[in-house]
């Protein structure tokens, strides 16, 4: 167990460095600049951007530049936003916890209806009813996000009024009592978890249930029922826990998830997370707050990755057994 | 105190019977204003987030639209776009324009408390010449020599030479020397937590999500009668189209789609009024002059014929624009209404292609010349949906007469950098998104025609250049205004652009709101006077003095 885990550990770091190379190069490689956004704009000469490329330090060499980002990065400094000065850092952790709250409790509601949703399936797999509901979660599943989030915008909040449209929280919050502002910043978020928790349950479902199908078709199952076990407890106890597997991998995928939000659902929906952070930056060519929101996706990414993979050497022997042989 | 909007009576009783009832009424909770205070918010949306308030620094239109709330320049544009005092009285150009006077406002106080003076007005020169501030605005004070002030409410400007245009640079909002240093260590907080001379001052910046401006009591034109005033960030266009429909705001630019079908709903006509106005950009499609496609005025001219920008209009926004015919703003004072446009007329275009060499001599319904066919790309940025409409009717249009034009819509930073800046392109279908001063010296003159300037076309004409330099020179409106209108002939009759169209800004606002002017661009111009009736208002318990 300790070797794989510094062998991970080791795999992860080395991968961790070349992603920040990889987008760093590309990000500054690619056309356009901080100050592009005022390119053609008869207010702003050629000289005023010039000074401006000089100001931002980006006439230097671009390994200078990497390597000074990197050498402050290992020191957890993010820098400055060019646009306004502000730290990368305070803008992160002012957009994530947003991002956080409505993509965990989304990927919590996700699992609580996929997993017995598709445990369900694979039961019934076949029927009427199985088809209906499989053809359902396919739908929500294929339709774009940003069209079932318009569609129920326009439903729920426009024709019936049910709950708010768009933001955190109403306009004159500050004005209500503490349970008011509780409620309304919580029924704020009712339309985007909802529209989140559709799509990714319809996904886990899917997984589930072609996994629960390549269980059930197993001689083990079927010697259990010979058994004379309940169907619940062929369900529960021995074709569930093999066949969750590939949902641990589905769990470790989910973790960069949590903080990469939706740039499309939080546009409509108006939250200021992760999602709309690294668009805006990506728009103003706001280089290290690019490479901040990056650099904490390839983390959590590779952490997820690394946990998944313990979680799996944990829920399998097998596996468990040829780390220890290596 | 909070106050609820309530029926005119409890107003009365309230006032004749004086201070007993109306303590008994506030505590039934059925409180009111007199008709004259102040009352109500007006809640807009914002596309982006205001990324700098500071005006030296404000780069983006959240950013300025913000900060017009909260600073004043030493002047502005009135409604008619004619330029007035704000922080200055008055002013006087002396020395043909080598020395402008501004004579400042007395008694005008800082959201602080403290009193506005002409050291302010120093600072605030100095910042923008400063070559460590990020500033994209200094080019436009080059030509100024020195600014001083010979005492607290008189700022004296010094230019190496006059420079008419210069005067509207002062529109440039005035920050305050006690609260910046010269270092400018206190940037970032001043700029999320600005203090300014304006109507509104920052109550609340949620980053992300909105600002909440609150009226400036002590304002040097009076209280703003509206309270509040909240920018709300709504980055999606269809969101902003719903809150609508929620009444959520009160104001929002709209597409020509939006405008002409989807509010013409019973539920729009009651609760909003519709307004459109001449925009602020025109769209062309540029040649470049030195390809050799492009370098005979009379092809520029024919392709002027066969271009028919009505029918644009009409297709790309709906009727609600207009064909224009020159390089300022069609309610300008510059723009020569005159100007006789070329008919669009088929067979005139054919004649002139003809008289310049170009035929089709092979019958493949092609234009050529020596064996080079008429075919050429333009080049337009991707993303703008507009623009390639407007490519994509052009390319009928011109095919009627036997020219080929192919399209090619890329990445903005891609399409200057790779192609506009080094001048690799036959033809760009663009817009110019102009200021109020119409100089046009960077766009059209010919010492413009340098790497990264804006006469990518390589237009070169010698009566302009002049003209153009002796507009710069000239302070005299009128004379000035003539000097342009010739420009303006001279450029259309040289083609260097097929100046296509402008297009309407349309938008909707609340019918709530009183004492709305219309000006020749917006009806913003004179905001702190529009008024909502207390019976109407919408926020009507807010807190008005918080």
């Amino acid at each position: 167990m300790r070797k794989i885990l510094i062998k991970k550990g080791l795999q992860a770091a080395a991968l961790f460095f070349g992603i920040t190379l990889i987008s760093f190069g590309v990000v500054h490689l690619a056309p356009g600049s901080p100050v592009s956004g005022s390119e053609m704009n008869p207010a702003v000469s050629h000289e005023a951007r010039e000074k401006l490329t000089r100001l931002y330090g980006l006439d230097r060499p671009i390994e200078a530049q990497y390597f000074e980002w990197l050498s402050r990065m290992v020191r957890f400094d993010f820098g400055e936003a060019l646009s306004d000065g502000e730290k990368v850092s305070s803008k992160i952790l002012r957009a994530a916890p947003i991002t956080l709250v409505v993509n965990g409790i989304a990927l919590l509601l996700a699992f609580f209806v996929g997993i017995p949703a598709g445990v369900w399936m694979a039961w019934r797999a076949g029927s009427k009813k199985e088809r209906l509901l499989g053809t359902l979660f396919l739908g929500f599943y294929s339709m774009p996000s940003f069209w079932i989030a318009m569609l129920f915008m326009s439903f729920f909040a426009v024709r019936f009024h049910l709950v708010p449209l768009s933001g955190l929280h109403s306009l004159f919050y500050e004005e209500m009592p503490l349970w008011r502002r509780w409620l309304d910043a919580a029924s704020h978020l009712v339309l985007p978890i909802l529209v989140l928790t559709l799509s990714g349950s319809a996904a886990i479902s899917r997984y589930v249930r072609s996994s629960m199908r390549d269980v059930l078709g197993q001689g083990f199952i079927r010697a259990s029922r010979a058994r004379g076990l309940s169907e619940r407890a062929v369900l529960m106890n021995h074709a569930l826990r093999n066949a969750l597997l590939p949902v641990i991998t589905l769990i470790g995928l989910s973790v960069p998830a949590l903080l990469g939000g939706s740039v499309v659902l939080e546009s409509i929906f108006a939250l200021p997370g992760m999602g709309r952070l690294f668009f805006t930056a990506v728009f103003q060519r706001d280089y290290p707050v690019i490479m901040g929101v990056l650099t904490l996706g390839a983390l959590l990414t590779l952490a997820g990755n690394t946990l998944a993979d313990l979680a799996y050497a944990y829920a399998d022997p097998r596996i468990r057994r040829e780390g220890e042989e290596k | 105190m909070r106050l609820k909007k309530s029926s005119p009576r409890v107003l009365l009783a309230g006032i004749f019977l004086c201070l007993p009832l109306a303590c008994l009424a506030a505590s039934n909770g059925a409180r009111s204003l007199p008709v004259s205070e102040p009352g109500d918010a007006f809640v807009a949306p914002a596309i982006a987030e205001p990324v700098n308030l500071i005006p030296f620094l404000a780069s983006d239109s959240a950013s300025a639209e913000v900060s017009h709330f909260i600073f004043n320049g030493l002047l502005k544009y009135d409604g008619d776009l004619n330029l007035v005092g704000d922080l200055a009285e008055s002013w006087e150009v002396l020395d043909g324009g080598l020395r402008i006077v501004f004579h400042l406002r007395k008694g005008v106080r800082w959201h602080d408390g403290y009193l506005f003076t002409a050291r302010d007005v120093v600072f605030t020169y100095l910042c923008l010449i400063d070559p460590d501030v990020p500033t994209p605005y200094g080019s436009a004070f080059e030509k100024v020599e020195t600014v001083f002030a010979p005492d607290d409410y008189t700022v004296e400007v010094r230019y190496k030479e006059p420079f008419s245009p210069g005067l509207s640079s002062w529109t440039m909002g005035i920050v305050p020397e006690h609260k910046l240093d010269y270092e400018h260590q206190n940037d970032l907080a001043f700029s999320k937590n600005p203090i300014g001379t304006g109507p509104y001052v920052i109550k609340r910046w949620e980053r992300g999500q909105l600002i909440d401006l609150k009226a400036n009591p002590f304002y040097f034109e009076g209280r703003p009668n509206i309270s509040r005033v909240v920018l709300r960030v709504l980055p999606d266009p269809t969101t902003v189209f719903l809150e609508l429909q929620n009444e959520n705001l009160d104001t929002a630019g709209l597409t020509p789609l939006q405008y002409n079908r989807q509010i013409q709903t019973d539920f729009f006509r009651t609760k909003y009024q519709s307004l459109d106005f001449t925009g602020t950009q025109y769209t062309y499609m540029g040649y470049n002059l030195r390809s050799s496609l492009f370098s005979d005025k009379r092809v520029r001219q024919a392709l002027a014929m066969a271009a028919d920008s009505n029918e644009i209009v009409s297709a790309v926004l709906m009727g609600r624009g207009r064909s224009t015919t020159g390089p300022f703003l069609p309610e300008s004072w510059a723009y020569d209404a005159d100007v006789k446009s070329f008919q669009h007329d088929l067979s005139a275009a054919r004649a002139l292609l003809k008289e310049a060499g170009w035929e089709d001599r092979d019958n493949d319904g092609i234009l050529d010349r020596d064996g080079q066919k008429f075919s050429f790309t333009v080049l337009t940025n991707s993303g703008n949906d507009q623009r390639k409409m407007t490519c994509e009717i052009l390319q009928k249009q011109l095919a009627a007469v036997g020219i080929e034009m192919k399209i090619q819509a890329m990445e903005w930073s891609v399409l200057l950098k790779e192609f506009i800046h080094p001048k690799r392109f036959e033809a760009v279908l663009l817009g110019w998104n102009l200021p109020m001063d119409p100089d046009i010296f960077d766009i059209f003159h010919s010492s413009r025609r340098g790497p990264g300037q804006f006469n990518f076309v390589s237009y070169a004409n010698p009566e302009v250049d002049r003209l153009l330099e002796e507009a710069r020179i000239e302070f005299d409106q009128q004379k000035r205004g003539e000097l342009y209108r010739r420009v303006h002939r001279l450029i259309y009759e040289d083609q260097p652009y097929a100046f296509l169209y402008t297009s309407e800004s349309l938008s909707v606002l609340h019918k709530r709101f009183d004492g709305v002017t219309a000006g020749k661009l917006g009806v913003g111009h004179d905001f702190v006077r529009w008024y909502v009736p207390k019976e109407k208002r919408r926020y009507g318990t807010l807190s008005v003095d918080a």
